[in-house]
């Protein structure tokens, strides 16, 4: 197993790589890699993440942001990696995702730490916009509602409203939430691991249901293809272009919604801008909690998460689902 | 001619009225199964009561709505309670065409540490959650704390939903 130095060494190897704007003006980073062949996912763990008493310790999680930032950019200081990332003289969204309740969503100290080093990266407190599907979603996760741009805003599609034009890509026919087609330049997505009775497994790409105005119409076969072709269409797949996972607290059955009886730690982020990466290396993490707590597999289930395979193909080619050209970062 | 056609209208108004009631009678009663604050020793009522029909669940829970829509579930009725100011909990009652559907969602849900409660036609205590059926309701209240009030507390806002059934 390759040392957290070994890992900065290498990305940083690819950071000299970069260079180049993306269309959106990215920082460039995205897409480029020493091992360009691989798409990077960092899984960054603190076990004591959580306190004796259950509650997250912010400070360590502001730690963990930026230990899986560091090790992802190549950089150790989390200013210069973040300018890596985002362009700060831009709009940046945060999707976040309350709908699971107060127990089981995107945890706001992760939110919080984001903003931080946004900020001390150089983008306005205003140009910061956190947001999901309504106002209930976004206080489950404890955050208030601000619309003033002198500050981080918060505010969701139940005040932005949903575009009228319909944008359609294969089975996906939806309307766009105003925020992220007029607001927001580029959105970083925070999903929240959890088990989903239908998709299998519900993380980044998933988490895209919450920026369309019907995401009842992509349920059926287990969201598949629906996940797949939504993440398709142009202004998603351009956009969110870098997901912060939030693996900190999960349910690894019975989701998405909040179970305490099967609630889980496993004290991570996963980190990475190849959604259909990411979100693999997310399956591969609850599969392993529910093959340690002896009920079956996702796949033993009936709940084989196969819109990630569909991403994948060559129709959708949203990321990469072969382990062998994952370059997975643990540290 | 007129006549007869007029007391046709109006039998067909009264039976409108009369099927319209009897629905309506039917919600408000579910809605209504919610303990007032202080119904329940140390239990405050703390949002209003949001109702979902079947076509919207999706709004509240997500991919979760399959499996109730699939077991039959007509409207689903939710509100938040804190307890003592400090525990914090949600209360869902879902209406379910009958019985069979309640039996289903609840015997799906079960995991080996649950424990049977006297609750309703049948229930099952978790640490930090109750489910319980009770004819066509399907009852699951969950607190969002463990704590070692959180059982106790739980049960007593349960019984107190049932009773309201």
């Amino acid at each position: 197993m390759k040392s957290r130095r070994d890992f900065l060494k290498t990305a940083a190897t690819g950071a000299v790589l970069l260079g180049s704007q993306g269309k959106l003006g990215f920082a460039g980073i995205l897409d480029k890699h020493a091992d360009a062949a691989k798409s990077k996912v960092v899984v960054a763990r603190d076990a004591a993440l959580h306190g004796t008493d259950g509650v997250l310790d912010g400070k360590r999680v502001q730690a963990l942001l930026d230990r899986a930032i560091a090790t992802y950019t190549g950089r150790e200081k989390p200013v210069e990696a973040w300018k890596r990332i985002v362009p700060t003289d831009k709009v940046i969204g945060l999707k976040v995702n309350g709908l699971g309740g107060k127990g089981i969503s995107t945890h706001l100290a992760l939110v919080l730490a984001i903003c931080e080093r946004l900020q001390q990266a150089g983008v306005k407190p205003g140009n910061i916009v956190v947001w999901d599907r309504n106002a209930r979603d976004l206080q489950a996760c404890g955050l208030t509602i601000n619309t003033d741009r002198s500050r981080v805003r918060c505010y969701g599609s139940d005040v932005s409203g949903f575009e009228e034009q319909q944008e359609s890509w294969g089975a996906a026919r939806v309307r766009l939430s105003k925020i992220l087609t007029r607001e927001c330049d580029m959105v970083i997505n925070l999903p929240i691991l959890k088990d989903h009775s239908g998709a299998g497994v519900t993380f980044s790409m998933k988490n895209m249901f919450g920026v369309i105005n019907n995401p009842g119409d992509l349920h059926p076969t287990g969201c598949n293809p629906g996940v797949a072709d939504l993440n398709c269409i142009p202004v998603i797949r351009e956009k969110v272009r870098f997901t912060i996972g939030d693996a900190m607290t999960s349910v690894y059955d019975g989701g998405p919604g909040f179970h305490p009886e099967r609630l889980w730690q496993p004290n991570a982020l996963i980190v990475g801008e190849d959604r259909v990466a990411v979100d693999h290396t997310a399956w591969q993490m609850l599969d392993r909690k529910r093959v340690e707590v002896g009920i079956p597999t996702l796949e033993a289930a009936g709940r084989l998460p196969r819109y990630i395979a569909t991403a994948a193909d060559q129709a959708h080619k949203l990321g990469v689902n072969d382990p062998q050209q994952i370059h997975l970062m643990e540290v | 001619m007129k006549l007869r056609s007029m007391n046709w209208m109006l039998t067909a108004v009264a039976i409108v009225i009369v099927v319209a009631a009897a629905g309506t009678g039917c919600k408000k009663k579910v809605s209504n199964s919610f303990p007032a604050s202080d119904a329940v020793a140390g239990w405050q009522k703390t949002s209003d009561t949001r109702t979902f029909a079947a076509k919207d669940l999706w709004q509240y829970i997500d991919g979760d709505a399959e499996q109730y829509i699939s077991a039959g579930v007509v409207t689903t009725f939710t509100s938040d309670y804190k307890y003592q100011s400090k525990l914090e909990a949600v209360v869902d009652v879902y209406t379910m065409g009958d019985a069979n559907g309640a039996r289903k969602i609840l015997e799906k849900g079960l995991t080996p540490d649950a424990k049977t409660v006297q609750l309703g036609d049948a229930g099952v205590a978790y640490t930090q959650s109750i489910v319980f059926r009770k004819g066509p309701q399907l009852v699951r209240i969950v607190a969002y704390e463990s704590t070692p009030d959180t059982p106790q507390a739980l049960l007593a806002l349960a019984h107190g939903v049932e009773s309201k059934l």
